[in-house]
């Protein structure tokens, strides 16, 4: 028996609907000989991972909670993708809009008013959009690759972070542990229910402001072009370094937005750590949604899913949180797999056709 | 001796009315490593299993690993609460400010923080005087040492970590003045892979005893590796690199949780803190071996004298490193001092991160 993959000549309109189906087949088939395996009740397991944090207000909640930040940069990083520009940085620009949108409430701690909120959130978003600008400068100016610099730049990020909160940042009355003073109330997103804040309301902006621009603008089809054919693009009269640093800025600027939501919304003080790779799973968040920003929505949603399913079935039944974080590592396996049937046809040859050394390289080249 | 605490405390849940064992009490750990770090988290879970040991089905223990200190801490103890935990114990200083967060939303449910410093009235916070057997290793190293310098693995420049820099050096300046430190930080609780390099570093720099403040035995495992002595951290790491560990400081809070979960099935559990070291058994110091018969007996010495309160670690004359005098000769540093420790005393060969 042989197995193949061979290029279908478009998307096939059918898997695009039942590859998510079959990766949902796959991660239940998975999770019943996994926790099975390991001595859990598969239902019981299963049950707490998915349908269990879907029955209860407060970790519908939660969903949305994490999901928020997945879904601002996961639509930013879906627009620069989509431009073939790879930036890898996001976690970076999180963090210095984190800071950026820190100035005022940590160095000014008495200013009150109904301004300082916005502020803040213009600070965040001048903030990730600044720290993108570096790795697009480099790229523009000396062909330095993105997905260095910008992944290189969350170090520095992370790292300045570090010393603000060690240092000049510290909480005067805080026995010098390493941690901002507390935002005044003036300077705290105020709540729509629970822990929920209206960091949400912005992601949901986002996500419809980037559906219409890469949907039905102008200059969305220009960003995807120059993506897609750089040439073409420029023949086109479209400038690709006005590109790479628009889709970069936009990226970095939803980053930083979501870095100071996520301080000033759930957190409320500047830590050393602010984000459990936000930045990062966003990337992901990005192509389980399939660059498209209503996907890229889904996509953090169910993500979310899985990170308060795993908590679920630690608490609920003991399960260990390495085994919660396979599960979620397979699922995301399965998802992304599956896709390739939307672009691949899988042929099964009954038998095994003459062995031939000078074709079989030929055919494994046609495997993505 | 801790083993008498447990057993009078078993006696003690076990003596009560069977009327009160009605439904099981939920006591919640919320831990920031995972339980087989064989370090900080590792030793809470064993205060966890003790707990259940001891109340058999009157509670239910439930935990969640691998917390990020970070946005997550605060869903992870909600999530207790919302469960109808009766008790929640949050382990890691980074959970301070969720456990008050949440703390104010459940006003029914108590909340117990190890090693913060804010409090409410249905949040208790814990922590164990582990420098008092940093003070016991530092002497032990001095004597062992044939470099005269030890290297010094630190998680984060906070007052917990710098006091227990300070009390490993006064304890082996005590037995050699020039004695050296050095040091390296790895920013991190649990990391296996940077502590190792920490380590591998400081031995390279003639370090030929290494000490940690971090939640892994890798750096013991290093030390054995290369020849080198140490000490294990938090739990008994003998079994790591039996021929590197001379001792270790042991974390205990079994007695301390089975006591604390005992106050709230009897209804008498009331905010507060606590602080305790080797004479509320909740710092132990694990076999010495590998030890000459006189520095093994010295140090049991000491730690006697520590437990009784006839010796502390802290005591003047210290100069901290520009020399300036911290504690007056004959006095103690006092607990406060000690709580927001940020200088280092004076001989250590690093800058204080600011």
């Amino acid at each position: 028996m042989q197995v193949e993959l061979r290029q279908r000549s478009e998307a096939s309109r059918l898997m695009v609907w039942l590859s998510p189906l079959l990766a949902l087949l796959l991660t239940f088939i998975f999770g019943t000989l996994l926790f099975a395996a390991l001595g859990y009740d598969p239902l019981r397991a299963l049950y707490a991972y998915f349908i269990k944090p879907l029955t209860e207000a407060w970790s519908l909640e939660e969903i949305v909670v994490k999901a928020t930040p997945l879904a601002l940069i996961g639509v930013g990083l879906a627009l620069v993708f989509r431009a073939n520009v790879w930036n890898i940085g996001a976690e970076g620009q999180y963090t210095v809009g984190a800071i950026c949108g820190s100035v005022l409430p940590v160095m000014l701690p008495d200013l009150q008013g109904p301004l300082i909120l916005p502020a803040m959130l213009a600070c965040g978003v001048l903030g990730g959009m600044a720290w993108a600008a570096i790795p697009a400068f480099f790229r523009i100016r000396f062909g330095a690759s993105e997905i260095l610099t910008s992944l290189m730049l969350v170090y520095v990020a992370q790292l300045l972070l570090d010393w603000l909160v060690r240092g000049p940042w510290r909480d005067p009355d805080g026995y010098n542990f390493p941690e901002s003073r507390l935002f005044a109330a003036d300077a705290v997103i105020p709540a729509l229910a629970g822990r929920m804040h209206f960091g949400t309301i912005f992601a949901l902006i986002a996500v419809a402001a980037l559906a219409i621009l890469l949907g039905r603008t102008l200059k969305g089809f220009e960003f995807r072009v120059i993506g897609a054919a750089p040439r073409a693009g420029t023949f086109a009269g479209f400038s690709e370094r006005r590109s790479i640093l628009a889709v970069l800025a936009v990226s970095g600027g939803l980053a930083g937005l979501a870095g100071i939501a996520e301080v000033a919304g759930t957190i409320g003080q500047l830590h050393p750590s602010i984000s459990p790779g936000y930045g990062f799973t966003a990337i992901i968040a990005a192509f389980l949604g399939r660059l498209n920003p209503l996907g890229v929505l889904c996509a953090s949603l169910l993500l979310a899913l899985t990170y308060i399913g795993g908590e679920s079935a630690q608490v609920s039944l003991g399960v260990s949180d390495k085994i919660t974080r396979v599960f979620q590592g397979a699922i995301l396996i399965f998802v992304l797999a599956c896709d390739v049937f939307i672009r691949y046809r899988l042929h099964i040859h009954p038998r095994r056709q003459p062995a031939c050394p000078i074709h079989e390289p030929a055919q494994a080249k046609e495997v993505p | 001796m801790l083993r008498t605490t447990i057993f009078a405390t078993l006696a003690m849940a076990l003596a009560l009315p069977a009327a009160q064992a009605a439904d099981p009490i939920k006591a919640a750990f919320v831990y920031v490593g995972p339980i087989g770090d064989h370090g900080w988290t590792y030793q809470h879970d064993q205060g966890r299993l003790a707990v259940e040991k001891t109340f058999g089905d009157r509670v239910e223990t439930l935990y969640v690993e691998n917390v990020a200190e970070g946005p997550d801490a605060e869903r992870a103890i909600e999530r207790f609460a919302r469960e109808g935990a009766d008790i929640v114990f949050t382990t890691s200083f980074g959970f301070m400010n969720p456990t008050i967060k949440v703390a104010k939303r459940f006003p029914d449910v108590k909340f117990e923080h190890a090693t913060g410093y804010k409090r409410a009235d249905n949040v208790a916070t814990y922590s164990a005087r582990f420098y008092e057997g940093r003070y016991i290793i530092g002497q032990i190293a001095a004597k062992m040492s044939k470099s005269g310098i030890a290297g010094y693995v630190a998680s984060f420049p906070i007052p917990e970590v710098v006091r227990g820099i300070n009390a490993f050096l006064l304890g082996a300046q005590s037995v050699n003045p020039d004695f050296k430190l050095k040091i390296v930080w790895v920013n991190t609780w649990f990391d296996p892979g940077k502590e190792a390099d920490a380590a591998k570093a400081l031995i390279d720099q003639g370090a030929d005893i290494i000490t940690q403040h971090t939640d892994s035995p890798a750096p013991i495992q290093i030390a054995g590796e290369r020849g080198v002595h140490g000490f294990g951290q938090a739990s008994d790491m003998d079994a790591f690199a039996p021929a590197a560990h001379y001792t270790a400081i042991i974390d205990d809070w079994s007695a301390y949780y089975i006591a604390r979960v005992k106050a709230v099935l009897d209804g008498t559990w009331e905010s507060g803190d606590v602080w305790g070291g080797f004479a509320q058994d909740m710092v132990v110091m694990a076999p010495h071996t590998d030890l000459p018969a006189d520095v093994a007996a010295a140090a049991v010495e000491m730690e006697a004298k520590i437990r009784s309160g006839a010796f502390h670690p802290f005591t003047g004359p210290i100069y901290d490193q520009d020399g300036m005098l911290r504690v007056a000769e004959g006095e103690r540093a006092d607990d406060g001092m000690l709580l927001g420790m940020n200088w280092y005393v004076k001989g250590i060969d690093d800058k204080l991160p600011q």
